[in-house]
């Protein structure tokens, strides 16, 4: 089980959190064209990467913030976490 | 009976306390502080099972955790415990064990015939010999293996006895109390840190329990019940025996199995049978020792057959001897040391030494007592069938391929010590990169990649005084850095005999014209002949070689078997060890008990209940509840003998004809407040939400980014800033996280607030022609004719003193309102619509009414929103505005979402209006097409229509809007029915939606 260090919270169990993906993700704006190749790749495509990935995780037994969470998707290793707000 | 091999004296086990227990039946005597191995050695049992797939007869290996034989069942406080390794099972008064894998029983084993069918069952026997025809696996293998093979019965009651789960931080979590555990402990603990000190077994010392050395001027066993003491008075320590740390998962989490009454004859009330500890570590030191390496000669699995060092500590621990005519066999000094124990209590042993000219201070040791020593000798093959009662030995010439002069001496056990092997399964499942020793022909962890570091033997250090040295250092080092404290203590001096190297072979040739079994795996019967086979075969990968000849695969986890196995593998690949690398430790170590795990999550406490603040006016009122989510709903309420189907009719029909109550508390609730909070629903929701007014609430559709539907329900406007939002019942969390979502990572900029406010009100639907005037008499002041409260429109209100929300929505297609009053006044709210209504003859529905009339007038709900489903195969096109943009819109221009012939909603009534339609039956055009039929469609919901009498359907098929007036069929395998069908418009009732504004 992992150990996140929720930025608002502190050090706290996996078992509180719910994971969100791929934190890399930007939705188009709305109101603008958006070509097929675009949005579907938007939707449906996600880096898989074995190594460093940045993710989003949700504190929902906490804080109910949206954090990113920079895991390394083969050791599991944390290198840091950050805000919403916060760029990697 | 008397125990014919307990010696007089000696032993930590207590002599005054005698005790009585059953084993198969029959009654023996142990002391307090036996195990039930030591108790059953001491009354001369040897035979104690069956192997699991020749059936041979099975004794003791070990002493301990490294027990691949003696599983026996027991039978404790009425519950039955299979799988027990009669190793670790202490004694307590009136216990009751009995054999596994024997059947009829121990003595006659009609299984044992595989012994003789031998060649039925090589290596992938499994693969092979069950696979055709194939008819007969379920008939006629499965049984028979079932009964023949298998371990210990599990119980089919429910497990009465309490497990609990326990969560623990440390700084230091230290696995194993022998020299290493202790050391480590102790320097630091005087550094302050938080420690948690586990011991497997119910005596802390490990081998500072059984071994001959001195540490300052005591014994390692008096030096031991020191530390052990001065750490119990510690507060920063805790220390706990009987507990196993059995795995070690991520970010230095372990988990520990503590088994606190299972040496009891029963658990005291409160206390639990077993706790399982997640520990979440600082730090980890792994002191968990050692385990002997077996030797392979023919026939060695024979009972009597056991590891050196288990018949050291039967001696020293239980003061029982494992025979009176021992043969050690080894191929390093440990076997010495047993065979001085021997020696010392009275009883002579031969030692049969591999090598050809040792010599060391514990081999003078034994010639200076008179041992009989052979060198360069082995054992050939044992001999006795349920016990060992001779041996053929022989002489092995210098480069180990030959032997000769084979000659039979009487024994009655040959204790066997092939060096020893490192516990490492911890260091590796921390993901800890290990490596081969060479020097002692094992793997040692290595690379760590977790914050663990591996002490003493466990990490090959074979040396008390190196061990005690190092551990000390480490423990004083990791836990400095903790705590920043140091409170050095000082290594004491130590006295133990050197030992000479161990001879690296291990595997006794066969003589010609002689195909002995030569065990590797003992408890899943792999011998040599096995692994020699698969390797005919083509299976190179140790991992193929494992699962094809299941080496290491039973509950021991290879524990006595993978070395030799992989030795094995190397000779015959002509490669060494390393290159063949060994399998994957996995948790557990050892066997954990199911009901460990679960704890107190069973039953009605694996998820929470919410109940509504109705909850108890409803049980009192004959509700039948049933499951929505976490959330226990009333089904219906039974009136004298009726069924579900009656009550529920009876319930619909009301609410069609007069008023009926619905308890709708569990409807998801968010309170979304904040300049941005119509923007927020305008992109959130597929319609328009800048113009909606002030008291006013609209019905809203959202969908997740690739189109599909998320979830449906009203938001009412409360105030200028301030909305009231209703989420299904199943898909409220889902909703709330979704929106803070886009309000934290998507568009921060949005000045809103979401919370969730689903336990801060009741609800009451009020539903019926005659809903209006229950409210015009709830609440008497107010203006709620269809000008002062129009459909879709929302008002506050006193409600007897209580303040209230009052919402003027429909899930009934009925004039309705839905009533909500904060929680604590929620029974109040309902027992006053009850009064109120009761001249109305108002009646309360559940669940299964509230389907059928949403269903009847077709309102989609969970199962038509299935994640499966666009707004247009809902007919809910209305809702969607062509004019902003919202979440997902985008996708709903993808080709398969505009298709022509696109699935749509419709209504599926029976030709004969008798025959209800299962719901998920499919839609066909032919019902006697050939298999595969294509299917349209599936029915998503059923329903009796209570206006129209007769069952109705609706269906999410292909071509929806162009199928209606066709006649088809639903077709249910399942429930082996075809029904003639025709299709018509989902909107069964009322089409044009007049009731609801009426
Ligand atoms: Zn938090």
């Amino acid at each position: 089980m992992l150990h996140i260090k929720c930025p608002h919270c502190g050090l706290r169990s996996q078992n509180e959190f719910s994971y969100g993906g791929d934190a890399a993700v930007k939705r188009p704006e709305l109101n603008k064209e958006v070509s097929d190749q675009d949005w579907d790749n938007f939707v449906y495509l996600r880096k898989s990467p074995a190594g460093k990935h940045l993710e989003l995780w949700q504190h929902i037994s906490g804080c109910r913030q949206w954090i990113k969470v920079e895991r390394d998707t083969l050791t599991h290793e944390i290198f840091k976490t950050l805000k919403a707000s916060e760029e990697a | 009976m008397s125990e014919k091999f307990r010696l007089n004296k000696g032993g930590l086990i207590n002599r005054n306390k005698k005790i009585s227990f059953k084993f198969n039946g029959k009654k023996y005597f142990g002391y307090e502080g036996d195990t039930l191995a030591s108790a059953l050695i001491a009354n001369g049992v040897h035979l104690v099972g069956r192997s699991f797939k020749y059936h041979r007869p099975r004794g003791f290996f070990g002493a301990g955790v490294d027990e691949p034989y003696a599983i026996v069942q027991m039978n404790r406080n009425n519950e039955v415990d299979p799988n027990v390794r009669a190793t670790e099972q202490e004694l307590f008064e009136g216990l009751e064990a009995k054999s596994v894998n024997c059947w009829p029983n121990v003595d006659f084993d009609i299984g044992a015939i595989n012994n003789f069918l031998g060649k039925f069952f090589p290596a992938g026997f499994y693969y092979k010999t069950f696979m055709w025809p194939k008819s007969f696996w379920y008939k006629v293998y499965e049984p028979i293996i079932r009964k023949a093979a298998g371990f210990g019965a599990a119980s089919i009651k429910h497990d009465k006895e309490k497990y609990e789960h326990k969560y623990e931080y440390c700084d230091l979590l230290i696995t194993g109390s022998g020299p290493s555990g202790l050391a480590s402990a102790y320097a630091a603990a005087k550094n302050g840190a938080k420690i948690i000190l586990a011991e497997d077994k119910s005596r802390f010392g490990g081998s500072l329990l059984t071994s001959e050395v001195t540490i300052g001027n005591q014994s390692g066993q008096e030096w031991a019940e020191k530390i052990i003491s001065e750490l119990k008075s510690m507060s920063n320590v805790v220390i706990k025996n009987r507990s196993q740390v059995f795995g070690y998962y991520d970010h230095n989490m372990l988990v520990m199995s503590e088994r606190i009454s299972d040496h009891l004859p029963k658990s005291e009330k409160y206390i639990p049978k077993q706790r399982l500890w997640y520990i979440r570590a600082k730090e980890v030191i792994i002191s968990s020792g050692s385990i002997e390496r077996p030797l392979v000669f023919g026939n060695n699995d024979t009972p009597g057959v056991m590891l050196s060092s288990a018949a050291k500590e039967y001696l020293k621990i239980y003061g029982v001897i494992v025979g009176k005519k021992p043969l050690v066999f080894t191929n390093n000094d440990s076997g010495y040391e047993t065979a001085i124990e021997f020696k010392k209590n009275g009883i002579d042993p031969i030692v049969l030494d591999t090598r050809k000219d040792p010599n060391s201070e514990i081999i003078k040791e034994a010639k200076d007592l008179n041992i009989n020593i052979k060198t360069s000798y082995v054992v050939v093959t044992a001999k006795g069938y349920k016990k060992v009662n001779s041996a053929d030995i022989a002489k092995i010439s210098d480069d180990k391929k030959n032997i000769s002069n084979i000659e039979n001496i009487k024994c009655d056990c040959i204790c066997v010590s092939g060096f020893w092997t490192p516990t490492i399964h911890l260091a590796s499942q921390s993901g800890n990169k290990t490596k081969f020793n060479e020097e002692i022909d094992a793997f040692i962890p290595s690379q760590s990649k977790q914050k663990e570091t591996t002490l003493g033997s466990a990490n090959g250090t074979f040396t008390l005084e190196e061990t005690l040295k190092t551990s000390f250092d480490k423990g004083n080092e990791l836990s400095k850095q903790i705590t920043n404290k140091e409170n050095k203590v000082s290594v004491p001096t130590v006295v133990e005999k050197k030992s000479s190297n161990h001879d690296k072979f291990w595997c006794v040739p066969l003589p010609k014209g002689k195909n002995y079994k030569r065990f590797l795996d003992f408890q899943n019967d792999v011998a040599v002949s096995d692994i020699q086979l698969a390797l005919r075969e083509g299976y190179r990968s140790i991992e193929h070689v494992k699962r094809y000849t299941t080496l290491g695969m039973a509950t021991d986890q290879g524990r006595t078997s993978n070395l030799n196995g992989l030795q094995l593998v190397s000779d015959i690949e002509n490669k060494v060890v390393p290159q063949v690398g060994h399998t994957t430790f996995r948790p557990p170590y050892s066997p954990v008990t199911i009901g460990a795990i679960v704890g107190r999550e069973i039953g009605k406490h694996s998820k929470p209940t919410r109940k509504s603040p109705m909850h108890f006016w409803h049980e009192k009122n004959n509700a039948v509840f049933v499951d929505a989510g976490v959330w226990l709903r009333p089904r219906y309420y039974k009136q004298g003998n009726e069924n579900l189907f009656e009550a529920s009719k009876r319930e619909a029909k009301n609410v069609r004809q007069n008023v009926g109550v619905c308890d709708v508390t569990t409807l998801g609730k968010i309170d979304i407040k904040g300049p941005d909070a119509a923007e927020l629903l305008n992109r959130v929701y597929t319609n328009a939400w800048l113009k909606l007014p002030v008291g006013k609430a609209r019905y809203g559709v959202m969908l997740r980014e690739d189109g599909i539907v998320m979830d449906d329900g009203t938001t009412t406007r409360i105030s200028e800033n301030h909305y009231h939002m209703t989420t299904t019942t199943a898909q409220a969390a889902n909703v709330l996280s979704h929106l803070e979502y886009y309000l934290q990572l998507v568009w921060p900029e949005l000045n809103v607030n979401v919370v969730s406010s689903t336990e801060q009100w009741a609800g009451a639907a009020i539903a019926g022609p005659k809903s209006r005037d229950v409210l015009q008499k709830l609440f008497p002041d107010l203006d709620v004719s269809n000008e002062g409260l129009p459909f879709m429109g929302y008002m506050e209100g006193n409600l007897f003193g209580v303040n209230a929300k009052i919402f003027r929505i429909s899930f009934s297609g009925e004039l309705a309102y839905e009533v909500n009053v904060e929680s604590d006044n929620g029974n109040f709210m309902w027992e006053k619509i009850i009064e109120i209504g009761n001249e109305f003859n108002i009646q309360p529905y559940g669940t299964e009414a509230l389907s059928t009339l949403r269903i009847e007038m077709g309102h989609v709900a969970g199962s038509e929103l299935d994640g499966r489903t666009i707004p247009y195969d809902n007919s809910l096109e209305g809702l969607v505005s062509k004019k902003k943009d919202f979440i997902g819109k985008r996708s709903l221009s993808k080709t398969a979402y505009i298709a022509p012939d696109r699935q749509k909603i419709v209504g599926v009534v029976p030709l004969d209006k008798k025959t209800s339609i299962p719901e998920g039956s499919y839609i066909v055009k032919d019902a006697k097409a050939k298999l595969p039929n294509p299917k349209l469609g599936h029915v998503s919901a059923s329903c009796w229509s209570v206006e129209y009498d007769n069952p109705f359907s609706l269906a999410i098929i292909k071509d929806g809007k162009n199928m209606i007036g066709q006649k088809l069929f639903a077709l249910s395998p399942l429930k082996n029915k075809t029904i003639p069908v025709e299709i018509v418009s989902s909107h069964y009732v009322d089409p044009k939606g007049e009731r609801v504004r009426s």
